[in-house]
């Protein structure tokens, strides 16, 4: 709980909601008719309507990217580190708005809500969603938020994808695009660690075909296990050193199976605390849109054919630990770049962190990130 | 905006509205000033971290990369020009990079130290030490410059592996320039520019 809301805090923030009436075509066949998006903004729109930031969250995040709700809020929102006055995308200057994205589980449409047609939840009848989708559907967002054009679209891992998407399919809605930590689309190893993560899910007795909702429980021992292997993931060999080492609970080994080293302490809880937040659903479509993310595909499996369409310029970023989506994933996205002679600049920023360094505030990448952002701003007349 | 002298030559040298890459382009500032007055377009690359910040900051594209991995990202003749200054003596494998240089651009702009200047021979030859001058500050042990050459070798090496010299500029530390100097350039140049490409 903040005891009292830090100066570069966007401060006290309230989610809003838009529903949409115009059917949504989707991606796999299916039409979505009806949906709405939860979104919060932070900082003032301009008069000209030049300085929005879309932010766009990765598997597990939502709208609540910076801020508290309320006092009682133990922790911020996801990118409270990147987000807020003199912070990279600096709110004194720019108008953020980041949305919770179709098939969430924080209040847009999604597999735990009512779906108008049955008056149950959705459940497995939610459409799987792709990055296009949620493009198509961020794009709605801004026509009704009235902002035509925003000066940058920006994400992290899952994030990055949907900005780069952004570029392709809505050349002319972005000055620019922010792609950090991402890949231009997964590895057959990445699938391979959503896939076991998906089987934890649908081989818990309590997952029930993903009606779950409907016997009152969670698959709770599913969903801890995904996110447990996840983490695994996110963090680094040196990070996972650094701060459990062999460290023993009770100092000593006791010869059973209960929770002996720090690690699996820690990774029991962050997978319990994930259980109480997040929804086994929305975990299983996260993972599928990330699986079958590749925008090469429309372009003749040609990265930089699909590139040649954007016209945004572009900053990409890496981090030297992180192996889900290590440097060489986003040099493919810059070399893409550079054949199709697009804008980009380059940062491979030193950190033990692995994947989750893209929410931290290390000191380079965060310069790196507001140097650039700050040439936004300038461009746009929010100086 | 003033110009390091031997970046004004270079920039005389490149063609306007060309497409460059800078290896090593530390701040930016080459790339910049090529975009203010000739509509160059281009990346830099570079590999400290300071030096990227301060890219950005200029609006410049920079990559950041070790060149020692090589230029295996860009294609065959992707860009007009591939500049390397004051680099060249820094990389591992300079004979490689140069060819690197010259498969990526159609033409190449290099600049190096001359290890043939006079005080160079005179700390070598006649006290019998490594040589610290002006263009060369460091003590051999903690010098980042492992390939230093004299514009004789340069030449040499061009001639070997058939690359052709289409200018040539030899200045002193303060990128002057005299008669002497282009007369007896591998004794009395501080500093080498060429412009080459594949004969």
């Amino acid at each position: 709980m903040p005891e009292k809301i830090p100066a570069d805090s966007v401060g006290l923030v309230e989610p809003k909601k838009l529903h949409f009436d115009e059917p949504l075509p989707l991606d796999c066949g299916r039409t979505l008719d009806e949906y709405d998006l939860v979104y919060e903004t932070y900082g003032e729109l301009n008069a000209a309507r030049t300085n929005a930031v879309l932010v766009c969250h990765a598997l597990s995040g939502d709208h609540h990217a910076a801020g508290y709700h309320s006092m009682a809020d133990r922790k911020p929102g996801w990118w409270e580190n990147c987000i807020g006055p003199g912070k990279p995308i600096d709110t004194r200057r720019f108008h953020v708005v980041c949305c919770n994205n179709l098939g969430g589980c924080k209040g847009s449409t999604g597999p735990n809500t009512i779906n108008p047609k049955t008056g149950r939840h959705y459940g497995p009848d939610f459409p799987i969603v792709t990055v296009r989708d949620w493009v198509r559907s961020q794009a709605r967002l801004a026509d009704r938020l009235g902002i035509e054009r925003w000066a940058a679209v920006v994400g992290g891992s899952l994030g990055g994808m949907q900005a780069m998407q952004w570029a392709i399919d809505f050349p002319e809605r972005l000055a620019h695009a922010v792609v950090i930590a991402a890949a231009p689309r997964l590895s057959a190893q990445n699938i391979a660690f959503n896939e076991v993560a998906r089987q934890a899910i649908l081989s818990d007795p309590d997952f029930h075909e993903g009606r779950y909702y409907d016997h009152g429980v969670v698959p709770r021992r599913g969903l801890m296990l995904a996110r447990m292997l996840g983490h695994i993931t996110y963090l680094s060999d040196d990070a996972m050193r650094a701060k459990f080492g062999r460290e023993l609970r009770e100092g000593k080994l006791n010869f059973n199976f209960d929770v002996e080293f720090q690690v699996e302490s820690y990774l029991r809880y962050q997978g319990r605390a994930f259980v109480e937040r997040f929804d086994a659903n929305t975990y299983l479509l996260m993972t599928k849109a990330l699986d079958y993310f590749d925008p090469a595909a429309d372009y003749g499996g040609s990265l930089a054919e699909a590139f040649r369409r954007a016209r945004a310029r572009f900053l990409v970023v890496s981090f030297t630990s992180d192996w889900r989506f290590s440097p060489a994933r986003s040099r493919e996205i810059v070399k893409a770049l550079l054949d199709a002679d697009r804008d980009v600049t380059y940062a491979e920023i030193e950190a033990h962190q692995g994947h989750d360094a893209f929410l931290m505030p290390i000191p380079r990448y965060v310069a790196a990130f507001g140097a650039y952002m700050q040439r936004v701003a300038r461009e746009v007349g929010a100086p | 905006m003033s110009l390091r002298p031997d970046l004004e030559i270079i920039s005389g040298w490149i063609r306007r509205g060309a497409r460059v890459l800078d290896l090593g382009c530390g701040d930016g500032t080459l790339l910049r000033h090529l975009h203010e007055t000739r509509a160059v377009t281009g990346y830099g690359i570079e590999i400290d971290p300071d030096n990227v910040e301060a890219c950005i900051r200029a609006g410049v594209n920079v990559i950041q990369t070790d060149l020692d991995a090589g230029l295996s990202d860009f294609d065959d003749e992707s860009f007009d020009y591939v500049v390397m200054t004051q680099t060249l003596q820094a990389v591992r494998h300079p004979a490689r990079l140069i060819d690197e240089m010259l498969r990526v651009g159609r033409e190449g702009i290099v600049t190096f130290p001359n290890f043939g200047h006079w005080r160079c021979r005179v700390q070598l030859g006649l006290q019998g030490r490594m040589p610290v001058v002006r263009t060369l500050p460091y003590q051999w042990y903690d010098t980042p410059n492992i390939h230093l050459c004299t514009i004789r070798d340069f030449e040499a090496l061009c001639e070997r592996r058939g690359i052709e010299v289409l200018q040539r500029a030899v200045v002193d530390h303060a990128h002057r320039s005299s008669l002497a100097m282009r007369l007896l350039p591998n004794l009395l140049a501080e500093i080498a520019l060429y412009r080459i490409r594949r004969a």
